[in-house]
């Protein structure tokens, strides 16, 4: 992986790089200002730790191919170190300031990441799926087993706060910890991006697109998706060290199989294609498991729906959708489209009702009807138990099913037309 | 003088006002599981305390303040339970209840603590209802948690003493789950049935993972090859129900002495299986003698089509509602010292909160699966036609325990 | 002798009730490379089916509905779902199955609530086949046997002796020329989709009344389900046959032994006691470990065998 001396450099001015990341920096240092609450704060720790995590975990399956069932193996043993680390520096046997935790978990995870790597990586494609799958059920397994270091059903507790104050900081507050999670958060995000710049990056990208091929050229492709597994367990030891700080807990659900099927549905959810797909999907996958989950209990239900839908008719992610969006105002054409897009959303919300309302009505009457089966949705209290609503439901169904369906083809005509003139070439 | 005496009276009055006259409402956040594998148990609870709450307004237990449930689910992950406890704080709310698994009671009461101490003037008290480590009250103990339920060692204290009349038991098999409350099950078992009949043998003794295991048929074998008389398990969920129903596929003729043989969804599982071999230790059963709080239960099947067992309910609001009245205050800290050492009448008996580590003393009992005959079973569980007999009544003083817990009290 | 006995009878209905599951997993898999993250819930759906039908029409027709039902469902899934993101490739195939398995989990919780389902044990089934030495084995077990091989036989029948399973058959190795024979190709394959359901399904009938009725069910057999077919090599049905035995008869046997590092190490002379560095691992018992040597097994195998068993590719 040399370079020549003297390669063909394309360097425009990077305006827009430093526009973007400025702004983003400026976003999450400006948000607890707006958000004061304790769960706002903790929301968006929690997703500042989500997004390190799903974008290591995009280094795997977007930039490498590697669909991998077991990430969370590398992040929860990140977190087990770092929080024996945490409790060693706050008896006083050991330096190791909070700060400066995410570097154990993430140097923990990387080096889980050459053991189970070096025999994960040998294969790739479904043996690689599968063989993850194994060693993250051994893992999780095993959590249970040895409870003097994985801390049993309890888990590891331990204290963030210890020795003196550095400059007023104790990290107690939790506007504190969400800045040291912004922090680690904004400099994963930058590095893990200038990864995908490397030698190593592009050709984790080849070894995707093309193993034979990169084969040929000379390239070791078990040797490229070791390193990079390497490199992504490390990022996702860092995120597993944040939550270590954030909860101050590690528990063996960090290492389970939910946890690793979590992030397969947040970077897929966000889009595996674009760099800052997984951003959004860990925010979005974050809201949906915190905040959605304290609104309905079916919220995995509509996870399990919103996942189903990306999947089958938007399998680049939100982040494709907005990219065509891009393409569109860059070219000028979303004039055309967007009263359109208006109509599918106005109608596709009147879908969105008509599910939620069924849904929760369904909920109601079959799960929770032991307290009755009145229920308030969207401000309105109702007999979940009486025909008017469903007769409601019915109705949305029908209007919104034929609304949007109208909406949405010539929505699809539109943007057909559009592409059709991108095609020939018109600007 | 004058004016500064009438300004005290007048804020006294007003104090004294807004808590007499105006009736106030105290929210108590609920968190435990209400979605997922334990989602039924967590919903029959949350039912429980709502209705007891509903019960204590009615009667006025608490002279003035209301209580109102708050449920949150907390998917019975540690983790996400503290993330709930932040909600908890944003919404104002200052008492929490919690009992599935002892590994969230840990977290939390760990958490608890922590915002206690970062927080002062916000503080947050917790009573567990259900989760029975013994470390809570012992070397984990802290201010602001109460446990209302027996202890793990306590339960085995009675169940041995019970056993232990049995002459004809003698070998005794100890199936747990591997984790630490399973495994403080099997260790107390052997303890205590070393100290009480020495002459039983523990023909053998395994430590399963938590709820991976689809067939117990193995387990019942070893069982059976071990002449195993009596098995003694902390299981609970389906790794219960699923022992059992193997051992009767098994024909292995053997008690089942258990912690949770009582709680949502095991009686259906067991049905006919378990029919005078299973038994649970707790502190209460509808089917008591004089059927004390069978009004409360059959009003909540009534309300809810479920079966109230979370007695701890009852205790838990009683005891509360008695140090409203006490302080004449909701404030969580003044609460939490009148807490201390307080005795009130639960559907039970007399239940105390022992002063030194937060634990709830009071009579336990055994019970036995048996059908419902009419006359001593009036009750069954789950419409299975099967209920539980009251076999032996345990006073407190037998199961109580003594202490390792070094209390720190807040000033 | 007799505990010889009856755990090798034990391990062996354990591990024929495996087979049942995995042999639709792996006739999928075989066919149209679909690996079917949604196969458990199609197990479970099997299960809560029975017992609904079972209530109204006895055990026995619904025994055989049931599995009709699961495969319709099946098949609707693969027309209407599946046959939609194939075009993306494998990897959507699977998050779409993935995704599948929350929705239909959720979706039963919905139907038939959160706790378990009295699914009992019909009174033909219930009682012992026959008693050795001084343990009974239950009918039901005897039952589970029964219908796994009638099953295996039926498969194997079907899918060699019968022209639609030569179609099968020359649609999974040559889908172009089978299409161009004539063939609808996507039809085979949703039946083939279908046809592996029912059999999860027929799976659920029987596990659902063995073990216990309810929506986490699924996810306790998933993992299991695809250590299986990895072990017997992807696309095997003898290869899955022949692992499911043998990870029923290795998971009862390992229960039954008390051995650990500590007490081998103790019979040639070495003390090792809670002082020992690493404790926790010497006193670790084989019984204990039982539940996770499918895995060391499933990761074992890929490295050393990827193809599996009895597998024929890779990947």
């Amino acid at each position: 992986m040399q370079t020549t001396a003297r390669t063909l450099r394309y360097q425009p001015l990077d305006l827009a790089r430093w526009v973007i990341w400025g702004s983003t920096a400026l976003l999450m240092a400006a948000l607890p200002v707006f958000f004061t609450q304790g769960f706002a704060i903790t929301l968006m720790s929690q997703m500042g730790v989500a997004i390190i995590f799903t974008l290591s975990y995009n280094m795997l399956l977007g930039q490498s191919g590697m669909l991998s069932f077991g990430h969370a193996v590398y992040s929860g043993l990140g977190a087990y170190f770092a929080v024996h680390t945490l409790n060693l520096a706050s008896k006083g046997q050991l330096w190791m300031p909070v700060p400066l935790l995410p570097l154990v978990g993430g140097l923990a995870g990387a080096v889980f990441g050459v053991l189970f790597g070096y025999v994960t990586t040998k294969r790739a494609g479904t043996t690689f799926a599968m063989i993850t799958l194994g060693i993250g059920e051994l893992v999780f397994s095993c959590s249970l087993m040895f409870p003097d270091f994985f801390g049993g059903e309890g888990g590891v507790t331990t204290n963030r706060v210890f020795g003196k104050p550095f400059l007023g900081i104790t990290f107690g507050p939790a506007v504190q910890v969400y800045y040291l999670i912004a922090f680690w958060c904004l400099v994963s995000m930058a590095l893990m991006y200038a990864w995908s710049h490397t030698p190593l990056g592009r050709m984790a990208n080849a070894v995707r697109d093309n193993p034979e091929r990169a084969e040929f050229v000379g390239y070791d492709t078990q040797k490229v998706r070791w390193y990079t597994l390497i490199i992504s367990s490390f990022f996702a030891g860092i995120a597993g060290a944040l939550g270590v700080i954030n909860f101050e807990i590690v528990t063996a659900e960090n290492v389970s199989a939910v946890r690793s099927g979590g992030v397969l549905l947040a970077a897929f959810i966000g889009g595996v294609g674009f760099f800052f797909g997984p951003i959004i999907g860990a925010c979005v996958f974050v809201y949906f498991v915190v905040a959605l989950s304290d609104h309905t209990k079916a919220w995995l239900l509509y996870l399990g729906m919103f996942f189903m839908l990306m999947v089958m008719f938007a399998p680049g992610g939100i982040a494709s959708l907005i990219m065509m969006q891009v393409q569109l105002i860059a070219r000028k054409r979303f004039g055309r489209i967007w009263r359109q897009y208006l109509a599918a959303g106005a109608s596709g919300l009147l879908v969105l009702a008509a599910v939620i309302l069924t849904v929760e009505m369904t909920y109601k009457v079959s799960v929770d009807s032991s307290g009755g089966t009145l229920m308030k949705l969207f401000g309105v209290e109702f007999d979940a138990a009486a025909a008017g609503p469903w007769a409601v439901a019915i109705g949305l169904w029908i209007v919104g099913g034929w609304l949007f369906n109208a909406a949405r083809k010539r929505v699809a005509h539109t943007y057909g037309e559009i592409q059709a003139e991108f095609l020939q070439g018109r600007p | 003088m004058n004016r500064l005496i009438r300004a005290a009276a007048l804020g006294a009055a007003t104090t004294l006002l807004a808590f007499g006259a105006q009736a106030q409402t105290v929210k108590i956040g609920f968190i435990d599981p209400l979605s997922g594998l334990m989602a039924p148990v967590g919903q029959n609870q949350l039912h429980s305390w709502q209705y007891i709450a509903e019960i204590a307004n009615q009667k006025n237990w608490a002279g003035g303040p209301k209580f109102e449930i708050v449920g949150f689910d907390n998917k019975l992950s540690p983790q996400e339970s503290l993330t709930v406890l932040k909600q908890v704080v944003d919404q104002g709310i200052r008492y929490i209840v919690q009992g599935n698994g002892s590994s969230v009671a840990l977290a939390l009461a760990d958490a608890v603590a922590k915002h206690n101490e970062r927080n002062p003037g916000k503080e947050i008290v917790y009573l567990n209802y259900a989760a029975v480590d013994p470390d809570l009250t012992n070397s984990k103990c802290n201010f602001w948690h109460f446990r209302l339920d027996a202890n793990s060692d306590m339960k085995m204290e009675a169940l041995t003493t019970f056993l232990a009349k049995d002459k004809n038991i003698k070998n005794v098999y100890l199936l747990n789950q591997n984790y630490s409350f399973g495994q403080a099950v099997a260790k107390a078992a052997k303890d205590y049935l070393a100290k009480k009949r020495p002459d039983i043998k523990i023909v053998g003794e395994d430590l399963h993972p938590l709820a991976q295991i689809k067939d117990f048929a193995p387990y019942v074998s070893k069982m059976k090859a071990a002449g195993t008389d009596t098995v003694i398990t902390g299981n609970w969920g389906s790794d219960l129900a699923l022992l059992i129903k193997a051992a009767k596929d098994a024909g292995l003729n053997a008690n089942f002495y258990t912690y949770y043989a009582a709680t949502t969804g095991v009686p259906t599982a067991m049905g006919a299986a378990g029919e005078d071999k299973v038994r649970f230790v707790g502190y209460w059963n509808v089917n008591n003698e004089k059927f004390v709080g069978a009004d409360v239960a059959m009003g909540y099947q009534k309300k809810f089509n479920d079966d109230y067992y979370t007695m701890a309910t009852y205790t838990g609001i009683a005891l509360l509602a008695k140090a409203f009245k006490e302080t004449k205050s909701t404030d969580p800290v003044k609460v939490a010292h009148a807490l201390e050492g307080m005795k009130v009448e639960s559907l039970n008996g007399e239940v105390e909160m022992r002063k030194s580590d937060h634990q709830a003393l009071q009579p336990l009992v055994v019970a036995k699966w048996v059908k419902v005959d009419g006359k001593t079973v009036k009750y069954d569980q789950e419409k299975t036609g099967y209920g539980w007999k009251t076999e032996a009544l345990l006073p407190t003083y037998l199961a109580t325990q003594p202490t390792s817990c070094q209390m720190q009290r807040p000033k | 002798m007799e505990f010889f006995v009856i755990s090798l009878l034990n391990g062996v209905s354990y591990g024929l009730l495996l087979f049942m599951l995995s042999s639709g997993l792996t006739l999928i898999f075989s066919m149209m490379g679909v690996l079917n993250f949604a196969h458990a819930a199609f197990y479970m759906v099997g299960a809560y089916v029975a017992y609904s039908v079972g209530l109204k029409i006895g055990f026995f027709p619904a025994l055989f509905v049931a599995p009709v039902v699961v495969g319709l469902l099946g098949a609707a899934v693969e027309r209407y779902g599946l046959r939609t993101v194939h075009r993306w490739g494998h990897v959507a195939e699977l998050l779409f199955t993935f995704g599948l398995a929350y929705l239909i989990e959720e979706t039963v919780k919905v139907i038939w609530g959160l706790a378990a389902v009295p699914y009992r044990v019909p009174a033909a089934l219930d009682g012992h086949l026959f008693t050795l030495y001084s343990t009974s084995f239950p009918k039901l077990r005897g039952f589970m046997m029964l219908v796994a091989l009638l099953m295996l036989l039926s498969v194997w029948l079907l899918l060699k002796r019968t022209r639609i399973g030569l179609v099968i058959q020359a649609a999974l190795t040559h889908p172009h020329m089978a299409e161009a024979l004539g063939h609808n190709v996507p039809r085979v394959f949703m039946l083939v989709f279908g046809g592996g359901c029912a059999l999860a399904g027929l799976a659920g009938v029987i596990g659902g009344v063995a073990f216990i009725t309810e929506p986490s069910m699924a996810a306790s057999v998933g993992p299991i389900v695809f250590v299986v077919a990895v072990v017997g090599g992807m696309g095997s049905l003898a290869g899955a046959f022949l692992a499911s035995l043998l990870i029923g008869v290795m998971q009862t046997f390992a229960i039954a032994l008390d051995w650990s590092l500590a007490g081998m190490l103790g019979a040639i002379g070495i003390s090792v006691n809670e002082a020992t560095p690493l404790y926790s691992l010497w006193k670790l018992q084989i019984s204990q470990v039982a539940p996770v040597l499918p895995y060391l097994l499933l990761v074992l195998m890929l490295i050393f065998r990827p193809k599996g068993l009895l597998g024929t590719r890779a990947d």
